[in-house]
């Protein structure tokens, strides 16, 4: 199997058209590719009418809050009295996903161009490419794409600077991605202001993330009206999304697909379903922060914004991970609370201590040391982690747990119950 | 052009507070203490201990009070049951890692996490089977240790000395519960303020070296004074037990230290305890000093200052207070006289994030009372003087070196080579032993209270002092004394006593004296 695999006959791809074509990295490669012409196009607009033509298209952000793009582009001061900046958000950190990283991989000048499309239509002079501590080669990569861009004279008087993370997952909230770029700990503000307001150095600020910003050239050049025609659901969700898919699947891997897409046919038929004589268990569409699907939830989603929240779970990053009938659900809960005390900022208290005090309970009913009152108990901090602190990271540590604790909760009982031989996790 | 008021309702209370007021700010001003530990008023918002949880109507989830910015016709309820969960489940996450060492801990009883906990905490813990984490006691300074094990990671202490002291040498070190407060490697946490992260800290997880395992705060006794370190002049309060002094830390005000001391000033208290005291009044019998009552002390002096002409010479201390100036002057207002004061001076050391806050170079509290009040710094030239004067009154300046032909009265706390030269020496109380005032640097006269009995016989100086006027004249208390004087002097004209309260007030002529100071 090779990697990238070949597109499937169901994918649309947009912004993975070139993946696996070397030469599109390449700024001749790309303007061969019809690169960097929505760019030309853009100059001769208005901010403003950039800003309408992404109102139009029905872009939502691809980070995972879906916020509308030309809205939160319109957000920016309109008689500009300070600097403004973009940050583009390549902070790729959400377990199970990877798409940013082929973006950059594949098709650097993708990322360019729409960043400068953004620049232009918010006025910012200086942009920061903030990309994530462990992607070496997506940085080389974006480091060369830049550097030719620089030489062929395209960008103009635009700034670009890439920023190279330091690893930890908390940067790719934006204000603590903000605070990374000023040379601060990676902590993030509270809100308000918004960094709309009072962004990066105090300055009002855009962040997008890097799948959002690569389908903006798409948009300008075909469309708003091509792009919103892009929806198999619900009209508020449009175009088309990167969806990473890993766990146990045969073929795992990035696919483009419209909105609205179904969730089963991109399990099964894309990703080639569970292993053979496997069944699928659950789900996790999002990336690791969105609520656990059970099977049936699963196969009746569909992939998009809406689609997702009336599943009672989030489209996210599309991050999305399988599991089979193999799978400890329990173990596999552990693994995501475990992850995100690892990655707490440290700052909120329940954050702090939450993420922390949830793995333990986990890691003891793991042990086959569970109490009845751990399940009341785990809900319960649940709760009290939800909605209160700064960012969301708690509440994302919470969210597979009250998921999993409801769709599985047979899976724990046994572990309570002594009827699963104890897993000792480090 | 006065501000903007937005009215809002606190827990069924509304108030009226300026536009832009923090709704933590004005529920205190409704009477509410909103549950705290990041928030302090002197210190820039963090909001991450997220204690301050309150309902507020129409928001869809609870605000931080400490980061919340007022609006007319906010609701807000602090006691709602969501929020009241919401803070104890904050509780209750800070105590997972707490030690629970109260009974060795040195903030136990002024401990904000006890306070909080006992009011709305949980009865029991759910977490009981797990061991918690543990790091070290850090040395952090001359006057710090760090015990990370009872911290709250509140980040009052590391804003501090990054916003306030501008030196940041404190910094959150890791991430996640492993997370403490880290030390620059290769610093100290010497700062000449750095003690005020003591104070701030609202558990024990900052301690003083110097006050480590003095007393219990519930045995402490606290009395409103001000800092005797230099001529800046902190409101500060005297923690004393059993009449010992044994700690000083500083008390609000916002228009002279805010909420900050320096560590020169905090450290400077011991002498307050001396034991080597003049506990009684002493008159000279031919070659030798020997103790008698007042009545023949002050009838001995007031007999030399009768059958005394010329000129007479004051050596004062500026640390004495203005009451004892002043009458120091009026007991001598036969003579042609001559004031002078000497000052220790030291290095400044300024506070940098507060405007015309430092460790004044002058390291004396009363320095521009004893100006006002007519004493110079001519001190060698009065020291001269003194040779051929009628009557020399020295005040509390144990470090005089003078000669006199004349009669020699000293007043002061202990008994220095100058005062065996004295034809009377009474004993006189320390700062901590009476009340009265101090004129800072700027013209503010500001008010120190009596924290413990002064030994022996020992009186106040203003009392002395006031003996020797006519009966008529003489000042009955320290707030009789304050009023001569501002009768008597037009710099203090109009001051009242009982005015001055806990915050003081300027001076007419002091007024224009304080360079920078913002009106």
């Amino acid at each position: 199997m090779g990697y990238p695999h070949k597109p499937h006959p169901k994918e649309t791809a947009v912004l993975s058209k070139h993946f696996g074509d070397a030469e599109a990295r390449s700024y001749k490669g790309w303007v061969k590719r019809g690169g960097y012409e929505a760019w030309k196009q853009a100059q001769a607009m208005t901010p403003a009418a950039i800003i309408e033509e992404l109102k139009n298209s029905g872009l939502r952000g691809r980070g995972g809050a879906g916020f509308p793009t030309g809205l939160k582009w319109s957000f920016m001061p309109k008689e500009k009295k300070k600097p403004h900046y973009l940050c583009v958000n390549a902070d790729e950190s959400e377990p199970g996903t990877f798409k940013d990283r082929e973006i950059m991989r594949w098709t650097p000048h993708q990322l360019l161009e729409g960043t400068a499309i953004a620049m232009r239509a918010i006025q910012a002079e200086v942009g920061y490419i903030y990309v994530r501590g462990e992607f070496t080669e997506p940085f080389a990569i974006m480091a060369q794409a830049l550097d030719e861009a620089y030489k062929a004279g395209i960008l103009g008087d635009l700034k670009i600077y890439l920023v190279r993370g330091a690893g930890a997952y908390i940067c790719g909230e934006e204000t603590a991605l903000m605070n990374s770029i000023e040379g601060k700990r990676g902590n993030p503000r509270i809100k308000p202001p918004f960094p709309a307001a009072a962004g990066v150095f105090g300055l009002p600020t855009t962040i997008n993330n890097v799948e959002t910003l690569a389908a903006v050239p798409h948009i300008l050049k075909n469309g708003a009206a091509w792009y919103k025609a892009m929806c198999l659901s619900n009209p508020k969700s449009t175009g088309t999304k990167l969806f990473s898919v890993c766990g146990q699947v045969q073929k795992p891997g990035n696919y483009e697909v419209t909105m609205g897409f179904p969730l089963k046919d991109l399990i099964y038929g894309m990703a080639g379903g569970v292993p053979r004589g496997r069944t699928l268990k659950a789900c996790i569409p999002g990336g690791s922060s969105v609520p656990i699907l059970n099977r049936e939830e699963t196969e009746s989603c569909l992939l998009d914004y809406e689609g997702c929240v009336e599943k009672g779970t989030m489209l996210g990053s599309g991050g999305v991970i399988v599991f089979d009938d193999s799978a400890d659900m329990v173990y596999q809960i552990m693994r995501l609370a475990r992850f995100y005390a690892h990655e707490s900022c440290a700052q909120c208290t329940q954050c702090r201590e939450g993420t922390a005090w949830t793995t333990k309970i986990l890691q003891r009913i793991l042990a086959g040391q569970g109490k009845s009152t751990d399940l009341d108990l785990l809900l319960d901090l649940s709760e009290n982690m939800t909605g209160k602190t700064i960012c969301v990271l708690s509440d994302s540590c919470a969210a597979p747990v009250v998921s999993g604790i409801k769709k599985f909760r047979g899976e724990f009982e046994e572990y309570l119950a002594g009827r699963r031989r104890p897993v000792v996790a480090a | 052009m006065p501000d903007e008021l937005v009215s809002l309702t606190i827990d069924d209370v509304q108030v009226s507070v300026p536009k832009g007021t923090l709704l933590i700010e004005a529920a205190k001003q409704a009477g509410v203490l909103v549950p705290h530990y990041c928030y302090h008023p002197g210190l820039p918002v963090a909001g991450v201990c997220r204690m301050c949880l309150v309902d507020v109507e129409k928001q869809p989830k609870l605000s931080i009070a400490c980061a919340t910015q007022v609006a007319d016709g906010m609701v807000v309820r602090t006691q709602s049951d969501q929020a009241k969960k919401a803070r104890q489940s904050v509780l209750e996450f800070l105590l997972i890692n707490h030690p629970l060492d109260c009974p060795i801990c040195d903030q136990a009883g002024e401990c904000e996490l006890q306070d909080f906990v006992f009011q709305e905490g949980r009865a029991g813990t759910r977490y009981t089977e797990y061991s918690k984490r543990f790091n070290p006691v850090e040395d952090f300074g001359p006057d710090v240790l760090y015990v990370p094990n009872r911290c709250i990671l509140c980040t009052r202490c590391v804003r501090f000395m990054e916003d306030v002291a501008k030196e940041p040498v404190l910094n959150v070190s890791e991430r996640g519960d492993r997370a403490f407060i880290g030390i620059h490697p290769e610093s100290r946490l010497d700062h000449p303020w750095a003690g005020n992260v003591v104070d701030l800290c609202p558990v024990g997880s900052l301690l003083s070296k110097d006050f480590l395992h003095k007393a219990r705060a519930w045995e402490l006794d606290k009395t409103a004074s001000i800092c005797t370190g230099c001529s800046q002049g902190c409101n500060v309060t005297l923690d004393t037990r059993e009449d010992v002094v044994v700690r000083v830390r500083p008390r609000p005000n916002l228009d002279v230290n805010r909420y900050f001391m320096c560590d020169h000033g905090r450290a400077h208290y011991r002498w307050m305890n001396r034991g080597d005291r003049i506990e009684a009044p002493l008159i000279r019998h031919g070659g030798e000093l020997r103790a008698t009552d007042w009545d023949e002390a002050l009838d001995r002096s007031r007999e030399i200052l009768k059958g005394a002409r010329g000129a007479a010479v004051a050596l004062v201390s500026p640390r004495a207070s203005t009451e004892a100036l002043f009458l120091a002057r009026r007991a001598l207002a036969a003579f042609e006289w001559t004031g002078a004061f000497q000052v220790v001076v030291g290095d400044e050391a300024p506070l940098a994030g507060v405007p015309n806050l430092a460790l004044r170079a002058e390291r004396a509290p009363n320095g521009k009372g004893a100006e006002l009040l007519g004493y110079t710094r001519a001190y060698a030239a009065a020291v001269t003087a003194a040779q051929s004067a009628a009557v020399v009154l020295v005040l509390d300046d144990p470090d005089a070196v003078v000669k006199t032909d004349g009669a020699l009265i000293y007043l002061g706390t202990v008994l220095p080579p100058v005062a065996r030269e004295a034809a009377v020496a009474l004993p006189i109380a320390n700062v901590a032993e009476e009340e009265g005032t101090f004129v800072n640097r700027d013209g503010r006269v500001q008010r120190y209270f009596q924290a413990k009995p002064a030994p022996g016989m020992a009186r106040p100086g203003w009392w002395a002092l006031g003996e020797l006027l006519p009966e008529a004249e003489r000042p009955a208390s320290a707030a009789d004394a304050f009023t001569q004087l501002a009768a008597a002097e037009p710099a203090f004209a109009g001051l009242s006593y009982g005015q001055l309260g806990f915050a003081g007030a300027r001076t007419t002529r002091g007024a224009g004296a304080g360079a920078g100071v913002p009106a």
